[in-house]
Formats: structure tokens, C-alpha cells, sequence
């Protein structure tokens, strides 16, 4: 899947290359691979806030509401979406009050530092924390990383490849298991390689894996 | 307007791993029984077919196998003096909501109790004094033994194709199990599971040092295996993506998998799913239930009459439909008295990390319960005195299937984001391994289930109120398990260490486990228990409540096995004794 074929289904064009820009910094391109922007974590999250989540379709949404101890959890009456939305344009109009330009145009540095500045909930923001939004920022990068390519992110399998992880399972593992300390490295493969006919399955449905010859070296 | 139905024997509130072979073994008599479930029906070949059920970010994070918390949830705070707020999503533990219910996504891990579990108090007391027990202690003895529940757990074990290698076979030690079990009569119905390489080096380390390691039993089937009702399992292939998971294979023993179809084919057994019981309907005095009242798919308040009700739902909505329905007497954490929502407890995690430059470990290879562990440091396995808390741990080395957006550990001090995150994530992936502390949970005064008083269900009801931190006890029995696993993770001689003990805190955010026990407590004392040794109802003897609900602490093992025991032993004194002649029966 390449971004062309993509079409936002709740994001606005500034909104992507705002996520492209911080979901970057959190998972960085570097000598061992691409990072979050080219693994289409912002189209993840697209589809993520598109979806029922994105309106917190399954969790309790009653009233009153009240700000909780930490361990108490999530207890913001705004939805994912009105996170986002909320979130994007405001850390925006801190750039663009401070520093006169959005936040994907700051160099890596300063992006860096407002990221910690957000982890921290040191970031004022009018109308809602920044370290919630930063932690649903977080947590979103790194399910759309490694999330099956299914769901628009993990492009080519990209997390996957990083980590070693080889996706669905091959019915092989109970041998496997008995080579201790060997690497078992092979092509990873996806749902969606499945669904697209790009990867075999056997009789019961699990992957046929395709062994690697060469460890990627970290 | 309320639409009611004609009368029927025996109704069972929940079908998950109790109301399912309370409905298989009851159907045997012929009476009318008629199971209702709030979820849906599952159909494990549709609903969790390859590929798709490999999907992690389903089924760990958006699963429609779980609770739906946008029509009930419940409340929490850390202690009597906060406002408890209500748990908006899914972290800590994982309810299910379907046919099958949360045995549906469980681990597999098939642990039975040791015999201290059952009789902790009098144990206690015995061996170290009043001195020795933990401060606002509401613990207590079952009312039942390990040995009364034995042939229990040995029914349940070959209703669930339980592999594992006897330790204790009729009181004589066995090599290569668990030296500390209780007695068995018999082996186990299936072979142990295989050790993989993490498994090897613990246990190596672990022998060193003079313990015992073992292979952790399992009902993720070590080979193919047709149970007690003449149901067939395939042999699991080690896939991961279990916990939280269907299994695609049919490996995994599960409600579907091991019982219902049968009961299907009982003609007397009818299953309602998508009815939502919201109370069970008394007589005019109070002393006998008449039936149950609940909300169907069409919206419809129906009541079902009934002889008999047995609540078998989950902890939390076997505890608040007793106090919807005025069932026993809610507890009073201030003046101590009252029993339903005492006893609430849940179970202590921590880990020792190991990171390693020369060894791999494919950790995605694993689950069902594939895990190698010693008992030497759980229940009071090993002398208390001194120590300042009763209970232990056992330590494991498990190989659960290591999902990516879960399961990536990397070393202390490394940043949670960028570069070095993602340069520590690529090299530690296949080369870490970690030592769990599972530690048992004592009850106590300040811990308990209620009505909360502002939040609602979908259906305008309260939802229930959970007061819980860890105590004490739990404190030093973590660190001090915590402490056992670090001397062996020495011995094993990692690079690196990384040390996550008991969170100071309870918090409900992290996912820990699914091991909510209490509420509704069983005992030999009507004052201080909700259920008598026959998961009977004390004030109304029509009323059974099975389920972890009748737990009155936690042991330090998973709780499965020994709801799945305590069925079958309820089952049978309902089959033998009450319907006889209907009475109380303790």
C-alpha cells in the first residue's frame, strides 16, 4: 500500500504532516530502518480515530466527570478524535506563537523538546493536558509500528522487520522450540500479505515462513 | 410492562467456565435448566479463524470478546477516603462478555491450589500465632478442604485436558513435577509441555541453588485429547497470540471448545444470549428466590421463574447482582460486619528482566500456558517467621508469545521514545527474558465491593464500587519473591537487569491479570461468609453463587482450575443433595 492510495478519513491535511513530523521524532529513521513516517503510522491513526475507538465506542461515557488520581485512568470527557483535533491545533498555535512557524517545520531538536515538554504535562495547553494527549500520541505510534500492516501503518512489515517479529505464526513452532539459542529468522508475514496473496498459509491457515539467510544486524 | 415467561427448573446466570459445567452436569438430570448470557454467541472457527485471529491490535486493545464498557463498568478508588471514579477503559483485568466468557482469551495457565490456600487462617494460627497475621485480616478458611475438592479438580482436569507431570501421586513425591502440590490420585491427563530455552536456563539456575523447577500445567493441549464428554482437541503448536486471544487451532480448552457444544444437545438445555440478568427476584420475605428478572435483546424486562438460580457470572457481577437483589448483608468496612463485597483481594505481579548480548530466545514462539516455574517461595511452602507476611509467590520463566505492541522490554535507563528507544527495542526484542514473581493476595478490612453511589449502567442501575489497594502483607511478600528471582537471574548472568517490582499503589491502568477474587466468600461461619461449602446462599438456600466470587483471598496461583473445581463440586452436591430434597445443605 502505497500513502497514494490512502485516503484521510478523519485527519486534515495539516493535521497528517503534523503526526508525520512528531510520530518521526518518537520512532526516528536511521542505519536501522525507516521510522514512523515512512511506516504510515499517521494513516494508522487515521484509521484509528476513524474507527469506533476513535469515539471511545466501547468505554464507559457517562458523566460526571472528574479529574482522578493517576491510578484511577483516563477519566477525560473528550474522545480520541476531539483529542487529536484539540491537541494538533494547539501545540500548532504554541509553535506558531513562539517560534512563528507549525510544529513540523521546527528542526529535530526543538521538536524533541516540546515532545518532553508534552510527556511531562509541561506544556500549557487552553483546553486540554498535553501529557495526554502526548500518551495517546505514544501509545498510537507504537501500536501503528507494530500493528498488523493491516491497519494502514507497520508499512512492509517495517516494525516487524526491525525486531525480528515474524507476524502470523507457522504451525512449526513446537520443533523450533527445541533449537535452543538458534535464531529463527524468516520473512515476516502479515494478514494482509495473506489476504493479498503475497504469503502461503498451510492446511489449518497458518503462515508458510520463508527462512532469511543473513541476521539484519542492529 | 414486564413479560413473564413460564416457569422453569433451574436457571444459570452466565455461561463462562462455572455456568457451563454447571448446565452440562445439571442438564444430566432432565430438569428444565435454561443458561443466560449478557454476550453473544461465539463460533470459534468463524470468530477466531487464521489469519485473522493473529491480530494483536484486536484482541488487545479493541476486542468485542471482552466487557463493553460503554453500557457497564465499574468504579474504583485506592481507599474509603476518595471519590471513586469509574474505569473508562479496559486495563487492569479483562471481563469477558460472550458465550464462554473470559475463559475465552484466559492464558491456559492450569494451576490447582495448594492445600494451605484452603485453610489459611487456621494454618496460620497453627504454625506462627496471632502474631504473625497480617493487619486488618479478613482472611479465612474455605469451609472446604483440598482433599473434599481433589476428585473435583482431577474431573475438571480431564473436562480441560490439563498437561502437566504429577509431583504428588497419592503422597508419594514424583521426579520432574511440583514436590509441593497436593496430593494427586491420579496423573494428569495429558504429557507436560515442552521446556523452551528461556525454561532451560531458569531451571538450570533454579536447580542450582536446590529448588525444585517443574513445567506449569496447561490446557493448551500437549496432545490431541477427547474429554470426559467426548470432546476432541488438537494439539497446540505454540503460535502465541493466546492470552487475550481465540485460539485458532482449538487448542486452547475454553467453555466452547470442552463443553457447550454437548450441552447443546441436551433438549432440556436452552441458551439465551444477549439477556442481561439485572436482579434475582425474592419471595415476599426474602428467604427464596422465584426466579430472575432480565433485559433481553429486544429491550424487554422479562422475568424467568425459576426453582432454582445459580449465579455464575464473573467475580464483579456475581457480587452485584447479590447486592442489587438484596441478597445477604452488604458489608460495613467500618464496623467490620456484613459479608457480600468482603473479601475482595486480586494477585501481587512483579518481574526480574534479564538482557542478554549471546543468547535468543524467539520469544513469539510460546503461549498456552508454556512455562516452566518452582513453588518452593508460594503459599507457606517455605517457613514464614520473621518475615512479617504469610503467602508467597511462585517464580516462572514463561514463554506467553511475545506480541510486539505489548511485549517489548528494553533495559533500565532507556528513553520511552526515539533513536535510543528504537535502537535498544531492535536489539533486546529476541534477547531478554524475565523471572515473574505471582504472588497471592491476602483480603483485608479496607478492600471491598459495593454499590457505587453516582455512576449508572446503560440500564440506569449502580454500578458496583471496587475500594482496593495492596497491603502490607503484599508489599513484603513481593519484594521478598522478588528478591528469590534476582538471586537466580544472578545466577543465570545476564548483561543486564531490570528490576519491576509491586507498584507502590494499586493502579487500574496496567494490565495485570484477571484474577479478581471475593465478594461473595464462602466459609464455615454465616457471619463472616456469603456462601456455605456448597457455594450455597446462607439467607437464601434457593440462591447458589459459583464462581472466583467464593474465594476468600487469593492464592498465589491463577484462579481458573479451581473455579472450574468448584463447579463440578457444586454441580454434584446440588445433582446428589439439594435436588433431593431442597434445603440448606450446610
Amino acid at each position: 500500500m502505497t500513502e497514494a492510495a490512502y485516503a484521510y478519513k478523519f485527519l486534515t491535511q495539516p493535521e497528517v504532516r503534523f503526526l508525520e513530523a512528531a510520530c518521526e521524532r518518537l520512532i526516528p529513521a536511521d542505519q536501522l530502518g525507516p521510522g514512523a513516517r515512512e511506516a504510515g503510522v499517521a494513516c494508522f491513526i487515521d484509521g484509528q480515530l476513524a474507527s469506533p475507538w476513535g469515539l471511545h465506542g466501547r468505554q464507559y461515557r457517562t458523566g460526571p466527570w472528574q479529574e482522578g488520581t493517576p491510578q484511577q485512568g483516563f477519566q477525560s470527557p473528550l474522545t480520541p478524535q476531539e483529542i487529536y483535533r484539540a491537541g494538533i491545533r494547539e501545540i500548532d498555535m504554541h509553535c506558531r506563537a513562539e517560534y512563528a512557524k507549525a510544529f513540523q517545520f521546527l528542526d529535530a531538536a526543538l521538536q524533541d523538546e516540546l515532545l518532553h515538554r508534552m510527556e511531562a504535562d509541561d506544556l500549557p495547553l487552553p483546553s486540554l493536558s498535553s501529557g495526554l494527549f502526548f500518551a495517546l500520541l505514544l501509545r498510537n505510534t507504537m501500536e501503528g509500528f507494530f500493528a498488523d500492516p493491516l491497519y494502514g501503518g507497520n508499512r512492509d512489515k517495517t516494525g516487524w522487520r526491525l525486531i525480528g517479529f515474524p507476524g502470523v505464526a507457522a504451525a512449526n513452532y513446537t520443533e523450533a522450540l527445541e533449537d535452543h539459542n538458534q535464531p529463527y529468522l524468516v520473512e515476516p508475514v502479515s494478514i494482509l500479505d495473506i489476504e493479498q496473496q503475497r504469503a502461503q498459509v498451510d492446511a489449518q491457515g497458518y503462515a508458510k515462513h520463508i527462512k532469511l539467510r543473513v541476521e539484519p544486524k542492529p | 410492562m414486564t413479560t413473564r415467561l413460564p416457569p422453569v427448573d433451574i436457571l444459570v446466570v452466565g455461561v463462562g467456565v462455572a455456568g457451563s459445567i454447571l448446565c452440562k452436569e445439571l442438564a444430566a438430570t432432565g430438569l428444565k435448566i435454561v443458561g443466560l448470557e449478557r454476550g453473544r454467541m461465539i463460533d470459534p472457527q468463524h470468530d477466531f479463524a487464521m489469519p485473522y485471529a493473529h491480530d494483536e491490535l484486536k484482541y488487545d486493545r479493541h476486542s468485542d470478546i471482552l466487557q463493553n464498557l460503554s453500557r457497564e463498568t465499574l468504579t474504583f478508588r485506592n481507599k474509603m477516603q476518595e471519590k471513586a471514579l469509574p474505569m473508562r477503559e479496559m486495563g487492569s483485568f479483562k471481563p469477558g462478555e460472550c458465550v464462554g466468557g473470559a475463559g475465552m482469551h484466559w492464558g491456559a495457565h492450569a494451576r490447582r491450589f495448594l492445600p494451605w490456600d484452603f485453610e489459611v487462617r487456621s494454618r496460620t494460627l497453627d504454625r506462627y500465632g496471632t502474631n504473625h497475621m497480617p493487619e486488618d485480616w479478613t482472611g479465612q478458611d474455605w469451609g472446604l478442604s483440598y482433599d473434599e475438592i481433589e476428585s473435583y479438580y482431577d474431573q475438571f482436569e480431564h473436562i480441560y485436558g490439563v498437561g502437566g507431570k504429577a509431583g504428588n501421586l497419592e503422597g508419594a513425591i514424583q521426579p520432574g513435577g511440583n514436590p509441593f502440590e497436593g496430593t494427586r490420585s491420579r496423573e494428569f491427563p495429558n504429557p507436560a509441555s515442552q521446556r523452551t530455552y528461556a525454561g532451560a536456563l531458569f531451571a538450570e539456575a533454579a536447580q542450582s541453588l536446590g529448588k525444585t523447577p517443574f513445567q506449569n500445567p496447561t490446557a493448551a493441549m500437549t496432545s490431541p485429547y477427547t474429554n470426559l464428554y467426548k470432546m476432541t482437541l488438537g494439539q497446540c503448536v505454540r503460535g502465541g497470540f493466546c492470552n487475550s486471544h481465540g485460539c485458532a487451532m482449538g487448542a486452547k480448552a475454553s467453555p466452547l471448545t470442552t463443553v457447550i457444544p454437548t450441552l447443546a444437545k441436551h433438549p432440556n438445555f436452552e441458551l439465551r444470549t444477549h439477556t442481561n440478568v439485572t436482579r434475582v427476584d425474592l419471595d415476599s420475605d426474602g428467604k427464596r428466590a422465584i426466579g430472575v428478572t432480565y433485559i433481553d435483546a429486544r429491550g424487554r424486562e422479562v422475568h424467568q421463574p425459576a426453582d432454582l438460580v445459580i449465579l455464575a457470572s464473573y467475580t464483579f457481577n456475581n457480587t452485584r447482582l447479590l447486592l442489587l437483589s438484596g441478597i445477604g448483608k452488604p458489608y460495613d468496612p467500618v464496623a467490620n460486619q456484613g459479608v457480600v463485597g468482603r473479601n475482595y483481594a486480586y494477585q501481587t505481579g512483579a518481574r526480574v528482566a534479564m538482557f542478554f548480548d549471546d543468547k535468543v530466545f524467539n520469544p513469539f514462539m510460546g503461549g498456552g500456558a508454556l512455562t516452566t516455574s518452582i513453588d518452593d517461595y508460594n503459599g507457606d511452602n517455605f517457613d514464614h517467621a520473621g518475615q512479617g507476611f504469610i503467602g508467597g509467590a511462585y517464580l516462572a520463566a514463561q514463554s506467553n508469545g511475545a506480541t510486539p505492541i505489548r511485549s517489548i522490554n528494553v533495559p533500565p535507563g532507556t528513553p520511552r521514545w526515539g533513536g535510543e528507544w528504537k535502537q535498544a527495542a531492535a536489539q533486546n526484542y529476541n534477547r531478554n527474558f524475565s523471572i515473574y514473581a505471582h504472588g497471592g493476595c491476602q483480603s483485608r478490612r479496607g478492600n471491598y465491593l459495593d454499590l457505587d453511589p453516582t455512576y449508572r449502567d446503560a440500564n440506569g442501575l449502580p454500578l458496583l464500587r471496587m475500594t482496593f489497594d495492596w497491603g502490607e502483607n503484599e508489599q513484603r511478600l513481593s519484594a521478598y519473591a522478588i528478591e528469590r528471582a534476582l538471586e537466580i537471574a544472578k545466577l543465570i548472568g545476564p548483561a543486564k537487569l531490570g528490576v519491576h517490582p509491586l507498584s507502590k499503589t494499586y493502579s487500574i491502568v496496567p494490565y495485570q491479570s484477571t484474577h479478581n477474587v471475593g465478594g461473595a466468600a464462602m466459609g464455615a461461619d454465616p457471619a463472616t461468609s456469603v456462601v456455605n461449602k456448597y457455594l450455597q446462599s446462607w439467607d437464601v438456600p434457593n440462591v447458589f453463587v459459583v464462581g472466583a466470587s467464593a474465594f476468600p483471598q487469593n492464592s498465589a496461583n491463577p484462579p481458573t482450575l479451581t473455579v472450574g473445581a468448584l463447579a463440578c463440586w457444586t454441580a454434584d452436591a446440588i445433582k446428589d443433595e439439594y435436588l433431593a430434597k431442597p434445603r440448606p445443605l450446610a
